[in-house]
């Protein structure tokens, strides 16, 4: 029952903001300091998300295949392959390092 | 033309793309990040949701980045409404995008409302590119309808597939989510005031995790915008006033 909590909250949220957009006089979230907010506010979660994601299991850290996962990754996006690529690698590399280690 | 006098802020479609060329652009993208929507399934059922619950989460809130903070968050044992909370602190910059878009697409209200569904960082960088009116409609049309359905097909796809084999760790599925979040990252990572704010909340992310309940570290680590900016803006200050008057 809470999954279906966030589900419906998360939801909500982000289709109402998507509408907001499209909806407000322009004027409105023009101000640079929102603006400038709402770019950087992101790069914030998604790094936050990103480390958390390869280096956090539950509460403890952890360094495991994922963190070579993650480096391939990289390369990939440093060597300008698509999307699909980079996920592709960061799966393989994770894999590979995981049935080589046991 | 009917539209002449509104495409007056834009350049003439004499100069634009011919319509196969943006719905080829538009298609590369829909498709490509379509795809993607197999990872978000399969992380989704790792994470423990259920298939109707991984479906609906596609469907409803269809913006990849906040689906995948939502089930990372929850898998962590999140509690649901600080999962939410960073789920929808993230899908926060479409508002912004949807605002660019409303200038270029030009769309009567009653159509609004069923267009918002689409506006994400894909479609918002299709139509963004387009030189006319019309070829910015029909790019963020072609990348809405063709990623909304490979989306949610992949990632019907791939709940069902994790299901079928199992343990997903197994096969380093569980890489997908983090690798996703950083292909979105690393285009943002232009300035300096962009690395230090990613740098200062990984430190946070991570740091805080052991102390706080989960889900709080990503919240927190969110304060390492508006911090960035204001140190940033005491810095432009302080410059300002160490420049000769005479300048100001």
């Amino acid at each position: 029952m809470n999954i279906w909590i966030a589900i419906g909250v998360t939801a909500v949220g982000c289709y109402a903001v998507k509408l907001i957009g499209l909806l407000v006089p322009a004027g409105v979230l023009e101000r640079p300091f929102v603006q400038r907010l709402a770019a950087l506010v992101p790069v914030a979660l998604l790094a936050a998300l990103t480390a958390q994601q390869t280096f956090a299991d539950g509460r403890v850290l952890v360094l495991d295949a994922k963190a070579a996962g993650l480096a391939a990754a990289a390369v990939a996006l440093i060597l300008r392959a698509p999307f699909l690529l980079v996920v592709a690698a960061a799966v393989v590399v994770t894999a590979g390092v995981r049935a080589m280690t046991g | 033309m009917a539209e002449q006098t509104a495409l007056a802020d834009i350049r003439s479609e004499e100069g634009g793309k011919p319509d196969a060329a943006v719905v080829r652009d538009a298609l590369g993208v829909g498709v490509a990040v379509g795809l993607s929507g197999f990872a978000f399934g399969v992380t989704s059922a790792g994470s423990g949701l259920t298939l109707l619950q991984t479906c609906a989460l596609s469907l409803l809130v269809f913006t990849g980045a906040s689906q995948f903070a939502l089930v990372g968050a929850l898998a962590a044992g999140g509690n649901p409404l600080t999962a939410a909370a960073g789920a929808f602190f993230l899908g926060v910059r479409n508002a912004f995008y949807g605002l660019r878009l409303s200038q270029l697409l030009a769309l009567p209200r009653a159509v609004r409302p069923f267009a918002a569904q689409w506006v994400i960082d894909e479609t918002t960088a299709v139509a963004l590119a387009q030189p006319t009116r019309r070829s910015v409609r029909i790019g963020f049309t072609v990348t809405g309808l063709s990623l909304y359905v490979l989306w949610n097909l992949t990632t019907l796809l791939g709940a069902l597939g994790a299901e079928a084999i199992g343990d997903t760790d197994a096969w380093g599925l569980d890489a997908a989510g983090p690798a996703v979040f950083l292909a979105l990252l690393a285009p943002m990572l232009k300035t300096t005031t962009e690395r230090a704010v990613a740098g200062v909340a990984v430190l946070l992310g991570l740091g805080l995790l052991p102390v706080l309940p989960a889900g709080v570290p990503v919240l927190v680590a969110a304060l390492a915008a508006p911090a960035a900016l204001y140190v940033a803006g005491r810095r432009s200050v302080k410059t300002a006033n160490d420049a000769p008057r005479e300048d100001r």
